[in-house]
């Protein structure tokens, strides 16, 4: 799949712009902070409606507009045309609609498009917090099984009622109101086995995710740092897991173990301390943690895995997805650079931003379009 | 903003549920225009239907009397009740003229978030009802959502114990419709949910 046209209004530093996408290489060239990565966040953002820069939708608004108009036009792998419009409302619900047929909530435009992006702050997936990494995992599943993203929506709500109980319980205990405690602990195991159901259907997806995973992460290190080094995956629950447990069923009820086991800590500090949202993804280099004992190099390499074997993935799924590199190539050596450069180029769409056209390498020629202030122009 | 009254009725209406500024504004003006008898009729209902309306002593339904129609009802099967969370899902079971039984509403369902636990519901009411021991089964028609499937957990638990059958609404695709449009999480339980075809 490809994009063949980009619209926005009031995205970002845009007020308004159109731009016309081709299958192969397309770069955007321009200085920092003139709106290069608006447009491939844009993109990006129609494929998991989440940006890589923020967490809120409320910066994407042009400031002093209300609301931002996303409109993208992708050729499917069948060589359909489908139009994507997206309206970002900051404090409401956002709408969408597909080939301009409003659709009941935005989620249902996800799958249609797939992205993988690089950007710079994939440094963090491999030095930073296990919600990184998380992240990851999770807006993968998303873009290869469009359900999870009711199923990761409906554990967040699961989470946040079962931590308001544990909180307000705790508060009451702290002020000797025992009975009023004990009121709301009544309910605890309703939550609980709302937690290990919910729970249970995103571990099961995620362990299975990684599984696929492995031998692409492998693979890719491998081909960024040309054979050198020997990249491990490995899933750490917060929940204590038997080897080979897979299935939903065996994982609701370790969860609910687990949960039972942590009751009094859980009531002693007033979060959920078990779940998938306090698991991580362990990356190693040989027997070495990559976190703490990687160069910078080396962690860069092992991002680019996860990247590539994200693409690796999602194409292996049918359905090619679009390649954005975002201001990367300028944080690489030239070694990883010209490998990255020589892995990408086959793609059926790969979309680059660079400060200086010399940071985007030979092999990346493509489309250029000149960038420079909220003004997109073929160059 | 208008002078006095006018600004005063769009303030009052605006506060309504579903009523925006806008809409707030074109009803105050509808009634400005209105005849006078319509709108001492509208004040009139208002003011009423804080002075009359009750709540049941024995479900917690709307009501002008201290009983509901459908508890005085006598034609009712003692041994059934459905418990709904809203007054207005009593409405809406009633229009499938189906259940015989009585009901109970719980005014909500459980939200930590909101503070609401099991004692700002009218469960304890429903434990009274069951003492007798004339009820057999229990129906339970929470919202199928996260806080009503909670809910609906919670009173199973509770409910089992003490010997009663505990049933709950099924869930699955909606009559009519095409299976092309249903939403993954409806399909999803359709298929939990599905059952052989006997003749």
């Amino acid at each position: 799949m490809y994009v063949t046209a980009l619209g926005l209004l009031d995205f970002r530093s845009y007020q308004q712009a159109e731009v016309e996408l081709t299958p192969g290489v397309t770069a955007f060239v321009g200085p920092n902070g003139h709106g290069k990565t608006n447009l491939v966040e844009a993109i990006h953002y129609t494929a998991t409606l989440g940006s890589h820069r923020v967490a809120t939708d409320a910066p994407l608004v042009r400031a002093g507009a209300s609301r931002a108009i996303v409109r993208t036009e992708i050729r499917d792998e069948y060589e359909r045309d489908v139009v994507v419009e997206l309206e970002i409302n900051p404090g409401k619900a956002n709408r969408a609609r597909i080939n301009r047929s409003p659709v009941p909530r935005p989620r249902e435009v996800l799958g249609l498009l797939r992205t993988v992006l690089f950007a710079p702050e994939d440094l963090a997936l491999v030095k930073g917090d296990p919600s990184e990494r998380r992240r990851f995992l999770d807006e993968l599943l998303t873009l290869r099984t469009p359900r999870m993203a009711g199923v990761r929506q409906d554990y967040d709500r699961v989470l946040k009622q079962r931590n308001s109980l544990l909180r307000s319980a705790q508060m009451a205990r702290r002020q000797n109101r025992s009975s009023a405690a004990d009121g709301q602990l009544r309910t605890l195991e309703v939550w609980d086995s709302n937690l290990a159901r919910t729970g249970a259907e995103l571990l099961a997806t995620r362990l299975e995710l990684l599984e696929s995973l492995r031998p692409l992460v492998s693979g890719g290190y491998d081909a960024v740092a040309r054979g050198k080094g020997d990249a491990r995956l490995e899933y750490k629950s917060s929940v204590p897991l038997e080897p080979g447990m897979r299935s939903r069923e065996q994982l609701a009820e370790a969860l609910l173990a687990a949960v039972r086991d942590k009751r009094q800590d859980e009531l002693d500090r007033g979060v959920s301390l078990v779940g998938p949202h306090r698991d991580d993804v362990l990356l190693g280099l040989g027997d070495l943690p990559a976190k703490g004992y990687a160069s910078h190099g080396e962690s860069w390499s092992f991002a680019l895995a996860l990247r590539l074997a994200s693409y690796e993935l999602l194409r292996a799924d049918g359905g090619e997805p679009v390649l954005i590199l975002d201001d990367v190539f300028a944080e690489l050596d030239a070694q990883r650079r010209d490998r990255l450069a020589e892995l990408v180029a086959p793609a059926r769409q790969v979309l680059v931003t660079a400060a200086v056209g010399a940071d985007v390498p030979g092999e990346l020629s493509g489309v250029r379009f000149a960038v420079g202030d909220g003004l997109v122009s073929r160059a | 903003m208008y002078e006095g009254a006018v600004q005063d009725l769009i303030d009052e209406l605006g506060r309504l549920p579903g009523v925006g500024p806008k809409s707030a504004q074109r009803i105050a003006f509808h009634l400005l225009a209105a005849d006078e008898t319509d709108v001492r009729r509208l004040a009139h209902v208002l003011v009423q239907v804080k002075e009359k309306v009750k709540f049941c002593e024995i479900c917690g339904n709307v009501s002008e009397e201290t009983q509901c129609r459908i508890c005085r009802d006598p034609r009712r099967d003692l041994a059934l009740i459905c418990v709904v969370e809203e007054a207005k899902d009593v409405v809406a079971i009633e229009r499938t003229r189906e259940f015989r039984g009585r009901y109970h509403v719980l005014g909500g369902a459980i939200s930590p978030i909101e503070g609401i636990g099991p004692d700002e519901l009218r469960i304890r009411e429903l434990m009274q009802r069951l003492a007798s021991g004339e009820v057999t089964e229990i129906i339970l028609a929470t919202d199928p959502n996260l806080e009503g499937e909670a809910t609906a957990t919670y009173l199973s638990r509770l409910l089992r114990p003490m010997g009663l059958r505990v049933t709950r609404l099924a869930s699955g695709l909606p009559v009519g419709g095409d299976l092309e449009y249903a939403d993954e999480v409806t399909l999803g339980r359709a298929f939990e949910g599905r059952r052989s075809i006997d003749d």
